[in-house]
């Protein structure tokens, strides 16, 4: 397991922070970087060397990031610099304006929620911010939300919904704040009201993995007509650290977990529990925040002009549909079940229960 | 569970009271005579310690005696992700049924308390821990549905450690799956009542547990979200005293009522009247 990496650059530059798999690439960054700062000075020509090892990186991104055990794939959607959502936000949408607070405890940096135009539509973003440099990762808890940031979000989705505003919602989270303060203000009821409403939200809602999709913490702000997990994304009901302790009684084995739990994006669709994975440009969102950025955008304006097509009634009872079915493949009924027997009762006669006789 | 460590101990070999005739309380020590705390609900008759009850114990407890009809029996995962630890999940489903007396962590099905008809759901943390896997979630959003069809209070008796990661995101999904059930319920104007049991936590807690018009809770039940040693590792301190408890979570204000066991058929029925139901 990785220790805590240090903050790397802003979201753009080269890597700073290597993950063990990616050192071999690394080093030809590394290398690159070198042989285009001598190209300057030296009034030697290093063009042709440089294209060699442009060829050979390619290359050798390709195989590995085709390769990805879920493990590593995990760690490359922790990784410190892969975009977040307010990377996107920045990347993608015109006119953010950011909404705060829950009107009832306080403002959850940890969810960022607010208008903003995107993908050719007007739409209401909820997303966990991670946070990048060490104060700002302080102040969102490290994407871990509090009660007040579900409710938060939860106000924000049924203000847009009044007006029919779709709603985007972008999660990345290891998952709700574990805390003392979180029991104290429910967040398992803010949680538990977060999925309700949302299954009944008059208005379009789409949501997308983007990097961490961390147990109840993430599917807080998940519930949707359509889901999408980013190619290097995971999404867990536990994290494969805390399934490895529990499990198997160490942390070491988390890749062993990540392996067992299916949380890779593939996984996940071929279980019917997402509609769709988005491409990642070549060796992770890290590499490339625009070309992430520009494949969430169309993934999300075409999901959100399908579901404006619809009435608002039929979109309701699409996403009952739909949430009523998860899981319901993987149940089995014994051959021996017997018809359950048609009774008569006596009851105790009240007039409630006999108007419905 | 810093404050009880044996209680929890106990029920991890699957029987909710201690072996023998006699039994010494895991809470007062006090020694009882097993038939005495059978008669008294699983109740500590010296110190009202309420012990965890299996799915067939409770059903017998509440209802009025012979009249609960269990539907959607039998139903068994199939074990989505072919998912082995240290021993393969299917084995551990084996072992559930045996332990439990059950074949998963919910019996569903219409039974009577006080003459009032009402569609039920008993968990039973004899069964993984009463962890919601797809057959769990199943059989929630079904009496969900049955309570809506045949406008019948909906009663939800949780006792879970939480969503079944042997089931991975299939387990997740059924937080949103019941909490939808739910609000199909509520928009149709269905009366849903919950009576929470040692322990209501994580993924259950956090989805239709939490749902319920009027939350009930056994006195001590621990009632919450992430562990209490999950908690006690993040912020690197000891918890308070009480801390997830029942009586923690009605001084918080997200539990209406703490009810004694002996009381809670009268208490249903009660609530079931007030409601016009
Ligand atoms: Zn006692």
């Amino acid at each position: 397991m990785s220790s805590e990496p240090t903050a790397g650059n802003p979201a753009g530059s080269p890597p700073t922070y290597v993950l063990e798999f990616e050192k071999p690439i690394a080093k030809m960054e590394q290398e690159i970087q070198r042989l285009e700062g001598l190209q300057g000075g030296s009034g030697r020509d290093y063009a042709d060397v440089i294209a060699g090892i442009r060829g050979q990186l390619q290359t050798a991104l390709r195989q590995s990031y085709a390769n990805l055990t879920p493990w590593e794939n995990v760690l490359v959607a922790r990784h410190p610099r892969r975009p977040l959502t307010r990377d996107y936000i920045h990347l993608l949408t015109k006119d953010f304006c950011e909404l705060h607070g829950d009107k009832l405890f306080g403002d959850d940096k940890a969810i960022v929620c607010g208008f903003a135009r995107m993908a050719g539509h007007r739409v209401m973003i909820i997303g966990h911010q991670k946070g990048r440099e060490t104060r700002e990762k302080i102040e969102v808890n490290f994407g871990c939300a509090h009660p007040e940031g579900y409710r938060k979000a939860i106000q924000k989705m049924q203000f847009a919904a009044k007006f029919r505003v779709p709603i985007v919602c972008l999660v990345d989270t290891p998952g709700a704040y574990p805390g003392v303060g979180a029991e104290e203000r429910g967040i398992s009821r803010a949680i538990a009201v977060s999925l309700m409403e949302m299954s009944r939200l008059p208005t379009p809602v789409v949501a997308v993995v983007i990097g961490e999709g961390g147990s109840g913490g993430a599917l807080g702000i998940a519930v949707a007509d359509q889901v999408a997990v980013m190619q290097h994304s995971y999404y867990s009901v536990i994290s494969p650290e805390g399934c490895a302790a529990i499990l198997w009684k160490s942390a070491e084995q988390a890749p062993r977990a990540a392996e067992a739990l299916r949380l890779a994006p593939q996984d996940l669709k071929r279980l019917e529990l997402i509609d769709a994975v988005i491409a990642e440009p070549l060796g992770g969102a890290h590499r490339d925040p625009e070309t992430a950025a520009k494949n969430v955008e169309a993934w999300v304006g075409k999901a959100l002009r399908d579901l404006r097509r619809l009435k608002t009634e039929t979109l309701l009872r699409r996403r009952a549909d739909r949430l009523r079915k998860l899981g319901s493949a993987f149940i089995e009924t014994p051959p021996t079940e017997p018809a359950p027997p048609a009774k008569v009762r006596t009851r105790r006669t009240r007039t409630a229960s006999a108007a419905r006789e | 569970m810093p404050d009880k460590p044996d209680a929890a101990s106990q029920v991890r070999r699957n029987v909710d009271v201690p072996e023998g005739l006699w039994i010494r309380c895991v809470q007062c020590g006090a020694m009882i005579y097993r038939r005495i705390l059978e008669e008294q609900l699983h109740v500590c008759p010296e110190c009202d310690y309420h012990y965890r009850m299996d799915a067939q114990s409770r059903i017998a407890q509440l209802n009025d005696p012979g009249t609960f009809e269990e539907f959607l029996r039998g139903l068994e995962s199939s074990d989505p992700l072919d998912f082995s630890d240290r021993i393969t999940y299917r084995e551990r489903l084996a072992q559930a049924k045996v332990q439990a007396g059950d074949s998963e962590a919910i019996v569903v099905g219409k039974g009577f308390i006080k003459g009032r008809p009402l569609i039920m759901g008993i968990m039973n943390p004899n069964f993984i821990m009463g962890s919601m896997g797809a057959v769990v979630g199943e059989k929630v959003a079904a009496a969900a549905e049955r309570a809506r069809n045949e406008s019948l209070p909906l009663l939800m008796v949780t006792c879970s450690g939480g969503a079944r990661m042997m089931e991975g995101m299939v387990s997740l999904a059924q937080m949103a799956k019941t909490s939808a059930a739910i609000a199909e319920l509520d928009a149709s104007g269905g009366l849903y009542i919950v009576v929470m049991t040692d322990p209501t936590t994580a993924g259950v807690a956090a989805s239709f547990a939490f749902l319920g018009d009027v939350t009930l809770a056994e006195p001590g039940a621990l009632i919450g979200f992430a562990g209490p040693r999950v908690i006690a590792n993040t912020i690197k301190a000891t918890l308070p005293e009480g801390f997830q408890r029942a009586e923690f979570m009605l001084e918080h204000g997200f539990i209406d009522r703490i009810v004694h066991r002996r009381d809670l058929r009268s208490e249903i029925a009660r609530i079931i009247d007030y409601c016009n139901k």
